[in-house]
C-alpha cells in the first residue's frame, strides 16, 4: 500500500512519490521538526545525525550533520524558500563532501489521499551531470566511498 | 568497437517518453527500425534520431545480419543504470519506512487523551 516510485523527469529532475498512512499534518511535521528529521533521514549504515537544524520559515536555515561516531562525517546545508502549512515545502539544499555539490531545489507536496497522504517530492538539479552524480551516490556507504565507487564503475565502462 | 556509455547520456536518453517506449519494446527482444517505428505516430527519420541517442548513450546496439540492421539492448548498460537508480530508491525507501514508524507513534500520541 505504500509503494514508492522514483523516476527521472526531463533532463534535470527526479520525482519520488510515496503514500503514508497518516494525515498531511503529521507527514508535514515529520519533514520540519528537527527531532523527527534526525530519526528519519538515515545516512549510511551505522551513521547517525547528531546535528539537525530546521528553521521552518522562509529563509530559515537547514543543516544536517551525519557522523559515524569515529570522527568521520559529512553534512548538508540549505534554506527554506517558502512553506504552505501542511501542504507544501520548497527548499534548496546541497551536500558538503567537503566541497559543496550544486544546489538541489526540492519541492515537496503533501496531498490528502485515501487512507492518508500522498507525498510528492520533486528534486531539480542544475544539470544532467549533477543529477546523475546524485542518483549514483546512495550515501549508504558514505558519500566519498560512493564517489570512489562511481569513478571505478565509470572507469570500468570506459 | 565497444561504445562508452556515459551515465549522463544514459539518463538524458531516458528522459524522453518515446525512447523509454523503444527501450521497453527492446526488452522483449531485438527489433528492426520499421518494427520500432510502427507503434508511434512519427516518421522513420525521427525514430532513427531517437535510436541514435540511445546508441550514443550505450543503451542499445545494432546487429548486422546481411542487409538487416536489427537493434538490441545492451543489457550491461541498462543494468548499470538500473542499479544506480535502485540504490537511490533504496535509500529513500529506508527513510520513508522509518517515517512510517514515526507517524504511527505520532498517531498514538494524538489518540492518547491528555
Amino acid at each position: 500500500m505504500t509503494a514508492q516510485t522514483l523516476v527521472t523527469d526531463g533532463e534535470t529532475d527526479v520525482v519520488v512519490t510515496r503514500q503514508f498512512a497518516a494525515p498531511p499534518q503529521a507527514v508535514y511535521r515529520a519533514h520540519t521538526d528537527p527531532a523527527l528529521i534526525q530519526w528519519c533521514m538515515l545516512g549510511p549504515d551505522g551513521w547517525s545525525m547528531p546535528v539537525c537544524i530546521s528553521d521552518a520559515r522562509p529563509g530559515g536555515d537547514i543543516r544536517f550533520e551525519w557522523s559515524d561516531g569515529q570522527g568521520n562525517g559529512f553534512h548538508l546545508t540549505g534554506n527554506y524558500l517558502d512553506l504552505t502549512l501542511h501542504s507544501r515545502i520548497r527548499h534548496v539544499e546541497r551536500m558538503h563532501l567537503p566541497d559543496p555539490t550544486p544546489d538541489n531545489h526540492v519541492d515537496t507536496r503533501f496531498d490528502t489521499a485515501p487512507g492518508g497522504t500522498l507525498l510528492t517530492m520533486r528534486m531539480s538539479l542544475p544539470d544532467t551531470a549533477t543529477r546523475t552524480a546524485m542518483l549514483a551516490t546512495g550515501m549508504e556507504q558514505g558519500m566519498e566511498a560512493s564517489y570512489a565507487r562511481l569513478e571505478a564503475l565509470v572507469g570500468k565502462k570506459a | 568497437m565497444q561504445t562508452t556509455p556515459s551515465l549522463d547520456a544514459a539518463f538524458a536518453a531516458l528522459a524522453d517518453p518515446t525512447r523509454r517506449a523503444i527501450l521497453a519494446r527492446l526488452m522483449e527482444g531485438e527489433a528492426t527500425v520499421q518494427d520500432l517505428a510502427r507503434p508511434f505516430d512519427i516518421s522513420q527519420p525521427a525514430i532513427s534520431r531517437h535510436l541514435k541517442v540511445l546508441a550514443d548513450a550505450g543503451l542499445i546496439e545494432t546487429r548486422v545480419e546481411g542487409s538487416a540492421r536489427p537493434r538490441k539492448l545492451n543489457p550491461e548498460a541498462v543494468q548499470a543504470l538500473w542499479d544506480w537508480l535502485g540504490q537511490y530508491h533504496a535509500l529513500w525507501e529506508a527513510r520513508y519506512n522509518r517515517l512510517d514508524d514515526v507517524l504511527a507513534t505520532l498517531q498514538t500520541e494524538e489518540e492518547t487523551p491528555k
